[in-house]
């Protein structure tokens, strides 16, 4: 029981890092860049989301979108203001001012709302009892269920969304070659922001499904969640679709089981060890593609 | 190639910002304060104070802060022979961080510190405070590392092994032959140093702690996996020695797996109340140790708590108490030893290290009849209260 | 190409004096300074861990900008070296050998340690391309911090003690140096500006005499093109690493500098954040240029001090400036213009640059990533 438990609370865990990962990859995949601010922009959709709820007593659905929409303008100006400039200018010059904006939206973050910790309010408040299974000996909370299924529909929605729809293949495109891409005609520019937009809605609804599950809101929350997605992301090998899942998956699952069987000190020590020796074995992450190199 | 001129190009640039920097930094060493009240007629008293006023520490350095002013604006008020100036920098919570800061209010003309807020970056600050003979008084930093060896530096708060001690033998006396489980923060010198004294202390009462479960230094970590341990060990009471974010989320979490512990908190758990949005049926029942209770009935308490929220709107936590207090137990001991703020700092350290050790008292809003032993520790009674409709209530 | 033969100076050596003359301008100007009066406490405070920093960029550039690998985990390896060289310094105090012997002891051996890390680490790291590579040298600087956090040492007469947790059975006279999550606490303060300055100048004399050896040249071959260079016999894993393990070690006498110019060192300080902080300063100051990464460094470190005036509003000043500069580097429209400006103040000189393209470029991004 102990082990269904924890194994609860792994995919519980670990669909929160899919959720993120995915628009990570998105991302990564189309835009070749890292985007360190992606977990900040998480932060920015929990507070609007927050903002909705508590000040504007928005029902739950509604602040979501909102959430959603004020995500999607801030993706499309921070890539055309910080990412554009520099495109093709190599992938480190980008990084760093990813890293940029990251501290720029954290402290934008405490001069609006503050540096006292807010706590969220789940979206799911409605439902009150938790699932409870063996007689209360296991419970699935409303939130965790919820998670996961937004994870894979997300995840399908995006498999669907670039392989069959005009823009997603576009997107493709533009990820295969940039150059050949704008040759058969597709504007690259508002492709990658198309993506932008795109990723950062997700980003947004990430943010709330992780605020109902850990409800600790603070201008800091996006970026150790920022990481560990990253990380899984790059787990599952990064631009992969499926991957990102996976990895998120993974990640979460290792992360519940390393603290409650091996050390709850080392247990962030334990899943990084893991992703080490799995890129050991598959260079290119679970899911990802092979590179063949040329001269 | 055009890559390699144009970097060359560009460091050139930076080289001139950079000696235009350095110029303006050297330049600037007799600047004067920006602060409004510097005017003010006759000498003032410089009390500077770093904290965390960014990042992810910067809940407690932005309660220290406020609450300081209050303290300066009250002083400055009633007192007009008497003038303080009072100036906080950011340190990120960060000890290089807090010795540039520290170093920044040198060059203010700093004569007293009042700080700082986190152990780490004020164990860095008193190593210089010490040196340069300013006398030092810690509102918040609890760790004994932080007064160990210096005989100018004194804390408001309790040291962390104090606690660690005194929610051991708390639980020994209330709790006889209950199962402890303890949930803390191992990167996080605060938590641990309460964890650890804690635990020497329960080995030497014969209790047992049947689960000692940690998290990393995370805003939104996961406590499933410590809070299942807890449960499948049977733990009937779980001690939390760590600030109040985590500890809503892990009273959210208890709730949905239906467990229901008494939670054991100890100063840090202060404030998890206030916090916005917070359900505050979650923390019912909830014991904590904290020196300050702002629904108490005391006068300057609620004096204290009523100009707090009519300046900041939100009500007073205990970092705010904490920095309340430590600027007027700096300012009762100027006045009882006969400072005055024109004197060089030397002078005022030793003069205020000799109140502090010799037999000063002072009533605050974290306790009363606060005195300080000359190891800098400060002696005061804790007060153990438990959480009931969304108060305290002295236990 | 035609004046390069009459040149004395090769463009290295010319590129090196410049680099150790700056250098020592700079410390002899603030020295000066310094006796006079005239440094503010907190340039005076900075002084240190800016040597720390430059250090640290020149050695993360060896590894970004010379060998071409992104690593995210510096910071892992001056956590190796600070905490090192804290234990070192710790147990040699009663020893009776003066500070500065106690200081080179320490450093010397924060990069011994730091560089068998380095090495360790190296092995199955190098393995991997691109932005792999990147995330698991940011899983080892987690790891590490992750063990700095249960790492407890102490001494007393009956020697060093080293366990994984708090109980180690000191003798009441016997001292904690590392307690776990609290760092190193009560650390005596022996780092010095000079020392700072000495350690600088060491730093670029090995990496710049690395760069101009045989071994460098096969390291920047194998950034520019991995399989031509494989095809001409160079074992690329070799010279990866080795630029990697020197790189390690040049963090850890860093770190080991950083370590003891405070009294207190938390493991928690060699996060993420801090091997960010120190890639910042590389790509300011542009892959593969040492001095640049000096500059970089320096401003950087200061910069943050000298936006103090606007009190909360710092960081994000902080944050929009690095913006700002990044993009004003490296923007191609932007740059084009500069270059034209540049052109009609500075007129035009010989060209003595052509034969040196490939130094500073790291190839060209794509290719690299996964």
């Amino acid at each position: 029981m102990i082990f269904l438990t924890n194994l609860i609370n792994g995919l519980s865990l670990g669909s929160v890092y899919a959720i993120i990962a995915l628009g990570y990859t998105m991302v990564y995949g189309i835009s070749k860049m890292l985007n360190f601010a992606h977990g900040d922009v998480i932060m920015v959709g929990a507070y609007i989301s927050f903002c909705g709820t508590s000040y504007l007593n928005l029902p739950a659905w509604v602040s979501v979108i909102l959430a959603m929409i004020v995500c999607t303008a801030l993706g499309v100006l921070i890539e055309g203001l910080a990412y554009r400039p520099l495109r093709g200018t190599g992938s480190l010059a980008v990084l760093i001012t990813a890293i940029g904006v990251s501290y720029f939206l954290q402290n934008a973050a405490l001069l609006i709302w503050g540096s006292a910790p807010k706590v969220f309010t789940s979206v799911f408040e409605k439902f009150t009892s938790n699932i409870s299974l063996f007689g209360g000996e296991l419970t699935i909370t409303w939130e965790a269920l919820f998670t996961l299924v937004a994870a894979v529909l997300v995840m399908l929605g995006m498999t669907f969304f670039t392989g069959h729809t005009k823009v997603g293949k576009a997107m493709r495109a533009v990820s295969e070659d940039n150059g050949a891409a704008q040759l058969m005609g597709i504007n690259v520019n508002t492709t990658i922001s198309m993506t932008f937009a795109i990723g950062s809605a997700l980003a947004a609804i990430a943010g709330v499904l992780l605020c109902s599950s850990y409800p600790a809101l603070m201008p800091t929350t996006g970026a150790m969640p920022g990481i560990k997605a990253f990380t899984a992301a790059v787990f599952g090998g990064i631009g992969s679709i499926p991957g990102a899942m996976l990895g998120g998956i993974l990640i979460g699952v290792i992360e519940i089981f390393g603290r409650a069987y091996i050390s709850s000190e080392l247990s962030d020590a334990i899943v990084f060890g893991v992703l080490i020796i799995v890129l050991l074995v598959k260079p290119t992450g679970l899911l990802g593609e092979k590179i063949t190199e040329k001269v | 190639m055009k890559n390699k001129k144009f970097t060359k190009f560009f460091v050139v640039v930076l080289a001139f910002m950079m000696a235009f920097m350095m110029a303006g930094c050297g330049g600037g060493s007799g600047e004067s304060a920006d602060s409004g009240d510097a005017e003010a007629a006759g000498a003032v008293l410089k009390i500077g104070s770093s904290g965390p006023l960014t990042g992810g520490a910067s809940i407690y350095g932005v309660a220290v802060k406020q609450g300081a002013e209050i303290a300066v604006a009250e002083i400055n008020e009633a007192d007009p022979d008497f003038q303080i100036e009072f100036k906080m920098e950011d340190d990120e919570a960060d000890g290089e961080k807090a010795v540039n800061a520290y170093n920044k209010l040198k060059d203010w003309g700093v004569q007293v510190v009042m700080g700082t807020v986190t152990t780490g970056s004020c164990i860095a600050v008193s190593a210089q405070t010490y040196e340069d003979r300013i006398f030092e008084l810690t509102p918040s930093a609890s760790s004994a590392d932080v007064t160990a060896g210096k005989d100018n530096v004194f804390q408001v708060c309790f040291t962390d092994p104090n606690q660690g001690v005194k929610a051991a033998d708390y639980i020994t006396e209330n709790f006889a032959g209950q199962k402890i489980g303890v949930i803390y923060n191992n990167s996080d010198p605060y938590s641990t140093g309460i964890f650890n004294a804690f635990k020497a202390e329960a080995e030497s009462k014969g209790f047992d702690i049947v689960a000692a479960e940690t998290f990393p230094d995370d805003t939104n970590a996961d406590f499933s996996a410590q809070l299942t341990s807890c449960k499948s060990a049977g733990a009937e009471v779980v001690l939390l020695p760590i600030y109040y974010t985590p500890a809503s989320v892990i009273m959210k979490q208890a709730k949905d797996m239906n467990y229901a512990p008494v939670f054991f908190g100890v100063d840090g758990m202060d404030g998890i109340l206030d916090m916005e949005g917070f359900d505050t049926s979650l923390a019912e029942n909830v014991m904590l140790m904290t020196p300050f209770n702002p629904w108490s009935t005391d006068e300057n308490v609620s004096s204290f708590v009523q100009k707090y929220e009519d300046a900041y709107g939100e009500v007073p936590n205990q970092f705010a108490a904490d920095g309340y207090d430590a600027i007027y137990a700096i300012y009762e001991a100027c006045k009882a030893a006969g400072v005055s703020a024109d004197q060089a700092n030397e002078e005022i350290c030793d003069a205020l290290i000799g109140q502090f050790t010799g037999g000063f008292s002072y009533d605050g809003l974290t306790g009363s009849g606060m005195t300080w032993n000359d190891k800098g520790e400060v002696n005061k009674t804790p007060v153990v209260c438990v959480i009931q409709d969304g108060i305290y209530v002295d236990k | 190409m035609k004046t390069f033969g009459k040149r004395k100076l090769s463009p290295y050596a010319k590129d090196s004096a410049i680099s150790y003359g700056l250098v020592t301008a700079a410390f002899v100007i603030v020295s000066i300074l310094n006796s006079m009066g005239l440094v503010s406490s907190s340039l005076q405070g900075q002084l240190v861990p800016i040597c720390c920093y430059i250090v640290m960029a020149v050695s993360l550039n060896l590894v970004v900008g010379i060998s071409g690998e992104l690593s995210l985990g510096h910071a892992g390896f001056m956590s190796v070296g600070a905490f090192t060289g804290i234990v070192i310094s710790g147990i040699l105090e009663t020893s009776g050998l003066p500070d500065v012997g106690r200081l080179i002891a320490a450093i010397l051996c924060g990069a011994i340690m730091a560089g068998v890390f380095g090495f360790l680490i190296g092995i199955p790291v190098l393995k991997l391309r691109g932005d792999y590579l990147a995330i698991v040298t940011l899983a080892f600087g987690e790891i590490i911090k992750n063990f700095m956090n249960i790492i407890y040492a102490g001494k007393d007469s009956t020697g060093f003690h080293l366990r994984t947790n708090p109980d180690l059975g000191l003798e009441p006279t016997g001292r904690m140096l590392l307690n776990g999550p609290m760092g190193a606490t009560q650390v005596q303060r022996i780092a010095s500006f000079t020392a700072g300055f000495i350690l600088v100048l060491v730093t670029l004399f090995i990496v710049q005499n690395l760069m101009n050896s045989k071994q460098g040249r096969a390291i920047m071959a194998c950034r520019d093109n991995r399989i031509a260079a494989e095809s001409i016999g160079l074992n690329v894993t070799k010279y990866k690493l080795m630029a990697f393990t020197v790189s390690a070690a040049l963090a850890g006498m860093g770190g080991a500098l950083f370590g003891l110019n405070y009294s207190t060192l938390l493991p928690i300080k060699f996060n993420f954040n801090t091997s960010v902080l120190i890639l910042v300063f590389v790509v300011l100051g542009g892959l593969g240029n040492i001095w640049g990464s000096i500059i970089a460094a320096t401003i950087l470190t200061i910069l943050p001090e000298a936006l103090r005036q606007f009190a909360d509003y710092r960081m994000l000043a902080y944050a929009i400036v690095l913006i700002l500069v990044m993009i004003a580097t490296y923007n191609p429209f932007l740059r084009s213009r500069v270059m034209m400006l540049r052109d009609k103040i500075i007129p035009k000189k010989d060209k003595p640059d052509e034969g040196r393209k490939p130094r500073t470029r790291r190839k060209k991004s794509g290719k690299e990533v996964g």
